[in-house]
């Protein structure tokens, strides 16, 4: 066969780069595991194969509230399951943007839809987990849980009315803290975030009288400077000295940084911590809140409760295209419920409890369906 | 100037003089602090990465995929380095031989006529795209169509930006080939596309390797194209199809993972991002090095 | 096969062209217009590629410019919340960046060029160089790392409240506006990292259009007593204007169009003009970035990629600028830039 010129030409770079991505891809299918060649491609078309239960990937996007917690769920259960979760934080408004448009099998968002929404675009909704938002400060000097800050001071400092740290309404508040003299360093979200409708509901409603920014995933903040997810804000934090942010309670405790204590509904003075989140979730009334499961959580009554709660929900997709994969994922949000305590305590979220749970199986799933016909059980 | 000079007396002759040789010592003197100061700024980021990377870099690294508990230390880029290696691959196989081709047309037919000139400044101008509009452009025509994210759409993206360089660099490899080489060919009565392929191309080997591996190590690098293309994974890709596979679903990628993880707040978290980063570095170094060494009459740009 | 045509027989009289086209039949007739058809469609390709861009960006933007009109323009606010869709707050903050990116670079670019044409050994001037141009190579992430890590801490607590302690604290432009955060995360963060992306580009370009100033000029200038200095701004940069001021032009495009490094270090403040350069701000590319993936909206995506394409408009423009400024440059020196 005449070799030809051109091939021969192109042969070295051509011949390196079909090497390069033959051996990528065969590493990947090697360390991939079970192969998975069968599979859809897309969640809303068409199957071409059927699937094996557990096989496959789960693809999830959205909220960074509770990321921490969904990747190590995710890799628990590969543990267990074999079945794989690819979790992205991007944010809830990605999330809700990402299971609108189908790319994704789940969307995550601690700001809960309401119904007219979650009907406009076919989607049902349930809570995972419940967390909590707090405030953490990059001050040297001041140790974790030592500034106290009351529900009006949290909005000053967001609306940029209260602006030094040594602000005599701090100053009051904190005798025996070193409070520096420097301008207090703003940081929020710059993502349409759940944490910041959590945020700022409670800001609403707890400071309604100084907060006039609104409550929602995105707000015209005052001030401050943004940073992208839980992560960024926590990062920024970190490398910002003087500085002020609201974080998921987990990105705090994981990094040691400093936070600090909220003065809530009743007047207390309470440190975040598991027994806080879960005296503000004991308030939920979860069955009234059928069939969207809607719920706010902030500023609840009680003497232990953590004024800024909150909880993360889960966006499906309620026609499914195939069956296989849609039963994969009911699997692993039922394994999260059934067995996910132990993982969650370990990064300080409040569990879903198990009666809570018996409703979304019995009234949410049942309406999940490929083809008229339920995926669940 | 020297006219001036001679109508002065002598001492202020001198003393011009002496101001001239002030101001030049004074801006010599500036000039070293500024190049010193510029120049050991760009050392010092390198050298930043080496230090905070190096760490990082052990068999883990190499060899376990990305993590996902933020309790535990475990975890690597192993899954992250062979993703950006299959979706750079990929993208280079679309893109060397067309931009090839492309070259060739324009350093053999097109030259100077009317429409060359224009390819050549559209090729200019593409090159000069913000690499995030890539992305979106890549996310339109390909990820939203389809419904999902893919290591696919982000070989698009990236090919879309190499197609120009490869292109460019091609036209003026092969423009240097002296015509003599040409004309010889022709005059034994080869054919045009063989004496392209086959004469000119051989003798500007070098120079055309040289820019195919620079285009191939300056787009492994890129991140905005593969944000809302690629996006990123915590596993190994599986297979082809599928939702783990390279033309299903999201694929795990250097630059997204090293994106993410710095803007982490998990000390482990960013030192494998600083440990991503040296070994990026490395990559992008050792490749232009090692061009340069193996073909010096390669160009450079 | 090949042999055969390279050895075709020798008949003197006849032309070549003519037997071996006879002897080969017809697979000469299709090999080389083949060739052309494709490698001229390769090179089509490249225009076919850029239409194809321009014409994806301006449809998926078209809702938003019919809905939204100028407003995109003359409004601050970008705050999709509030509907509203303004693109001054990242503009500003797009072309802020970049002169302080240019302040801190061009002048830095030059003084190294000069340094290595002029001042230093050759080889040494050989090694720097490479090194500089091996640099222009490393990815935006890497900045953007070193630029968290080490520049922002730096500038937020060494520099900004040295420089509020001296008078040139209180220059406007300077001075901290009502966003004020520290100047950690800042215009000025986000454009000192720029300069150091775009400075090994300027240089190397600079580099080479000042080799090609004629020696014989230059020793003309020595020979007449003159400094090197008066060498260097008499007749260097004189003769090398237009390719400076390309390779600037070159760096400037690179420059608006960052978007890693900047997203980190610039402050994601989107609603607001930054009143000083240690403001936070935005820039059109990092609003793209960070906020793309999240838009639901209908308007809001076109509006995104609206922004997208003003970004792409500029950043042609000012290719086309380069483009003849060099043209002009490769005319006038005879040589290539």
């Amino acid at each position: 066969m005449k070799k030809s010129a051109r091939s021969r030409r192109l042969m070295p770079p051509v011949a390196a780069v079909l090497a390069t991505a033959a051996v990528a891809l065969a590493a990947a299918g090697c360390g991939g595991g079970a192969a998975d060649a069968g599979a859809p491609a897309v969640p809303g078309g068409p199957s071409l194969t059927p699937v094996p239960m557990t096989a496959g990937t789960i693809l999830g996007a959205g909220a960074s509230f509770p990321a921490p917690l969904y990747m190590k769920w995710g890799s628990d259960y590969k543990g267990v399951a074999g079945a794989k979760l690819n979790y992205q934080s991007i944010g809830s408004g990605g999330g809700i943007s990402a299971i609108e448009a189908k790319t994704v099998d789940f969307g995550a968002s601690d700001a809960p839809l309401e119904q007219t929404d979650l009907e406009a675009n076919g989607l049902v909704q349930f809570p995972m987990v419940v967390g909590g938002v707090v405030l953490v400060v990059n001050l040297n000097g001041v140790a974790d849980g030592q500034l106290k800050l009351t529900p009006d001071l949290v909005a000053g400092i967001y609306m940029g009315t209260v602006t030094t740290w040594n602000d005599p309404a701090i100053a009051k508040l904190n005798p025996g803290v070193k409070l520096p003299s420097t301008k207090i360093n703003v940081v929020h979200r710059s993502d349409g975030s759940g944490t910041t409708w959590i945020f700022t509901h409670y800001l609403t409603d707890a400071a309604g009288s100084i907060w006039t920014a609104g409550a929602d995933k995105e707000i015209a903040w005052p001030v401050g400077v943004g940073g992208k997810g839980n992560e960024g804000v926590a990062a920024s934090v970190q490398q910002l000295s003087g500085s002020i942010g609201y974080v998921e309670y987990a990105f705090a405790k994981q990094t040691g940084m400093t936070t600090a204590q909220l003065q809530n509904k009743d007047g207390q003075w309470v440190k975040p911590s598991i027994a806080s989140f879960n005296a503000a979730a004991a308030n939920a009334d979860w069955k009234g809140s059928l069939p969207s499961m809607y719920m706010v959580l902030v500023n609840q009554a009680g003497a232990e409760t953590w004024p800024i709660t909150g909880a993360s929900f889960i966006l499906v997709q309620k026609d499914q295209a195939d069956a296989g994969r849609a039963k994969a994922m009911l699997d692993f949000f039922d394994w999260c419920y059934a067995k996910g305590a132990d993982g969650a305590a370990a990064l300080d979220y409040v569990p879903i409890p198990a009666n809570v749970y018996k409703l979304v199986e019995k009234q949410v799933w049942p309406t999940i369906t490929v083809s008229g016909t339920p995926v669940w059980p | 100037m020297s006219a001036v000079a001679k109508v002065r007396t002598a001492p202020a002759r001198r003393r011009s003089i002496a101001r001239r040789k002030a101001t030049d010592l004074v801006i010599k003197v500036l000039s070293w602090i500024g190049a010193t100061c510029g120049i050991a700024v760009m050392a010092f980021i390198v050298g930043e990465v080496v230090v905070r990377g190096a760490g990082a870099l052990n068999v883990a690294f190499f060899t376990q995929p990305t993590p996902q508990d933020v309790t535990s230390n475990a975890g690597g880029f192993a899954n992250a380095i062979v993703g950006t290696l299959a979706i750079t691959g990929v993208a280079a196989l679309i893109a060397i031989p067309m931009g090839f081709l492309g070259g060739v047309y324009l350093a053999e037919f097109g030259r100077n006529g009317r429409i060359a000139t224009a390819v050549r400044m559209i090729a200019n101008v593409v090159m000069g795209v913000p690499s995030i509009i890539v992305g979106v452009f890549a996310f339109a025509i390909i990820v939203k169509p389809l419904q999902h994210y893919s290591g696919f759409a982000g070989s698009v993206a990236l090919a879309f930006i190499m197609l120009p360089l490869i292109a460019r660099t091609t036209e003026d490899i092969l423009n240097l080939v002296p015509n003599e080489i040409r004309e010889s060919g022709l005059a034994m009565g080869a054919p045009r596309w063989k004496v392209t392929l086959g004469v000119i191309c051989k003798a500007a080997r070098g120079g055309l390797i040289t820019g195919a591996t620079l285009a191939i190590v300056r787009v492994a690098g890129e991140t905005a194209p593969l944000l809302f293309t690629a996006l990123s994974s915590p596993y190994w890709m599986t297979g082809l199809f599928g939702p783990g596979g390279f033309f299903g679903g999201p694929v795990a990628n250097l630059t997204k993972t090293i994106y993410d993880f710095s803007g982490s707040p998990y000390p482990h978290w960013q030192e494998l991002a600083w440990g991503g980063a040296l070994v990026i570095i490395i990559a992008v170094l050792g490749m232009n090095i090692l061009v340069r060494l193996l073909f010096q009459r390669g160009k450079e740009w | 096969m090949s042999t055969v045509e390279l050895e075709a027989p020798h008949n003197p009289g006849v032309p070549r062209g003519a037997a071996q086209a006879a002897a080969r039949g017809h697979r000469l007739r299709l090999g080389d217009p083949i060739f052309r058809v494709v490698a001229t469609a390769c090179g089509l390709a490249l225009a076919v590629a850029m239409f194809g861009l321009a014409g994806v960006l301006i449809y998926n933007s078209w809702p938003a410019i019919s809905g939204l009109g100028t407003s995109v323009l003359t409004t601050v606010a970008w705050s999709p919340v509030n509907h509203q869709y303004g693109a001054l707050a990242a503009l500003a903050g797009t072309f802020l960046s970049t002169l302080v990116a240019m302040v801190i670079a061009v002048p830095l670019a030059l003084v190294i060029a000069l340094l290595l044409v002029e001042l230093v050994h050759p080889a040494v001037a050989r090694v720097v160089g490479t090194a500089i141009e091996m640099l222009a190579a490393i990815p935006s992430i890497i900045f953007g790392m070193v630029g968290i890590f080490v520049i922002v801490p730096f500038i937020q607590d060494k520099l900004v409240p040295w420089l509020l302690t001296t008078p040139l604290g209180g220059l406007p432009g300077i001075k901290p506006g009502p966003q004020f955060q520290g100047g950690g995360v800042s215009i000025f963060t986000g454009g000192v990292v720029l300069a150091f992306m775009v400075l090994p580009y300027i240089t190397a370009v600079s580099r080479d259009v000042l080799k090609m100033v004629p020696q014989v000029t230059k020793e003309a200038g020595y020979g007449m007593g003159s400094t090197t200095w008066e060498v260097m701004h008499k007749i260097s940069l004189r003769y090398a204007n237009s390719g400076i001021v390309g390779a600037v032009f070159i760096g400037l495009g690179r420059a608006l169009g960052e978007t890693m490094a900047v997203a980190f270090l610039i402050g994601s403040l989107f609603t607001a003009l930054p009143r000083s350069i240690f403001d936070p701000g935005t820039s059109i590319a990092s609003l793209i970035a960070l906020t793309f993936s999240e838009a639901t909206d209908k308007i809001q995506v076109s509006a995104l990629v609206e922004l997208g394409l003003i970004l792409f408009l500029i950043t042609v423009v000012f290719q086309i600028i380069a483009q003849i400024w060099l043209r002009r440059v490769q005319r006038s020196t005879g040589g290539r830039a």
